[in-house]
């Protein structure tokens, strides 16, 4: 995005009293940052795109979030808890996603309402690849996040298996209350402070029910557990903010929580 | 419905017009059935439709079963319907499993009974059955790339294992 203007305190599109300081002092820091990099013209000119453009992503996030459109698409029975999240008693319009669009030209979220069937998967993937960017997809229910209760020969065991899903919302079927709940994880998802889940934010890890046995933590689950860890960080952060970016990797940067050392466990509780 | 006895009768019946024809016959349920030589499966359907006295006129379902581990393995079902007695007889065409290469074969009779073309073809869709001389024979339901009978009894019954966190070590390929 490239952004033409002559003074920065020309047309701020921010109404409070601060705001031209705030930004003032934020361009004179980017500068001292980039002096060395870039001649004097050169960076003055970079440092006022590179913050203002800042500011506009976070305002074009914000607008995106609260102005989806999605796909008027029913798969099977969770199609008829998506249409009650439409109606007033849960009323997705309080969050700006009550216009759903019958051609995937126009929708920017897909709701996977219901079991994928193998022969289906093609005609879903093909609308997936009709929608314009920015997309995301919501996996509504058991049987598109995993199969569910239909382990056969018709069935995708997971949505994931054939497109990108961002939100997984459990259930069989969810209430329309969990697909709310699950949009406004999506919401907050693309306005760039994606859900970091309890575990992280209270340093709970290594507390997975798996991560036991009769109480106790077993060597298998504790190193498959160090090894999941090993990987999530080798992967690194996402690009948050990014829409379509990855959503089940963990937000910022974490410490890295070490697991209890087996002397620590007691009765099946850490210490 | 004929009962027993007249499940009997119209099996001796039969036996005079086609003889070698009808295997079998056994009424369990409340409903009359006739066990076929696949070969003669259309003049057997053809003289219960077209007899006077009998007139099953109407071809109510096809329908495919696989009964392994008995023998002969396969069965196509074709449930008839005397519209005016409102009286039903099953005739059961018992097929031989041909092993694993070979399908096993039947003559079609898609083209006295019309309603007989798709349900020929779901049969062979899932049961791998082919119906000799049916104009249009391929896959309804599944898709038409699809590897495989599924509801044959000796097809795999789950899908393919979906990987959870406590899983991954189990799938293969994935956790190394």
């Amino acid at each position: 995005m490239k952004v033409e203007r002559e003074k920065i305190r020309a047309n701020l599109p921010l109404d409070e009293p601060d705001a031209n300081k705030s930004l003032l002092v934020r361009q004179m820091r980017a500068r001292d940052l980039l002096r060395g990099d870039i001649d004097s013209a050169d960076l003055e000119k970079h440092v006022e795109e590179a913050v203002l453009a800042t500011r506009l992503d976070k305002v074009l996030n914000w607008g995106r979030a609260n102005a989806i459109f999605p796909a008027t698409f029913g798969l099977a029975c969770c199609a008829i808890e998506m249409m009650s999240v439409v109606s007033p008693r849960y009323d997705i319009a309080r969050f700006g996603a009550e216009a759903m669009r019958a051609s995937p030209r126009q929708a920017d979220m897909l709701i996977l309402s219901g079991r994928v069937s193998i022969k289906m998967a093609p005609v879903v993937r093909r609308l997936y690849d009709q929608m314009l960017e920015p997309k995301w997809v919501v996996s509504m229910g058991a049987c598109s996040s995993s199969g569910g209760m239909f382990s056969n020969y018709a069935v995708v065991q997971g949505a994931d298996k054939f497109l990108p899903v961002d939100i997984h919302v459990p259930g069989c079927p969810p209430r329309p209350e969990a697909l709310l709940y699950g949009f406004n994880k999506l919401q907050r998802m693309i306005m760039g402070n994606p859900e970091i889940g309890w575990r992280t934010r209270y340093s709970a890890h290594g507390t997975e029910e798996w991560a036991r046995d009769l109480g106790k933590v077993t060597d298998d689950a504790r190193d498959a557990y160090a090894a999941a860890r090993d990987i999530a960080e080798a992967a690194g952060p996402p690009a948050s903010g990014q829409p379509g970016g990855p959503a089940d990797v963990p937000g910022p940067p974490q410490e890295r929580v070490d697991v209890p050392e087996r002397s620590k466990v007691e009765e099946g509780r850490f210490i | 419905m004929p009962d027993a006895p007249g499940l009997e009768l119209i099996r001796g019946e039969l036996n005079d017009a086609h003889p070698d024809a009808i295997t079998g016959s056994y009424f369990e349920h409340g409903s009359a059935c006739l066990i076929c030589d696949p070969v003669q499966i259309r003049d057997v359907l053809a003289w219960l439709r077209d007899t006077p006295g009998q007139e099953y006129t109407f071809l109510a379902s096809v329908h495919g079963v696989d009964y392994l581990p008995a023998e002969p393995r396969f069965g196509v079902h074709y449930e008839l319907l005397n519209m005016a007695r409102v009286e039903r007889i099953r005739v059961r065409a018992a097929l031989e499993d041909p092993g694993p290469d070979a399908l096993p074969e039947i003559p079609t009779v898609s083209d006295e009974w019309p309603t007989a073309d798709h349900q020929e073809r779901e049969v062979y869709d899932f049961f791998g059955i082919v119906f000799t001389g049916h104009p249009d024979l391929r896959r309804i339901l599944m898709p038409e790339d699809y590897v495989g009978w599924p509801q044959r009894r000796d097809f795999p019954i789950g899908g393919e294992p979906v990987i959870f966190t406590n899983t991954e070590r189990d799938v293969p390929g994935w956790y190394a």
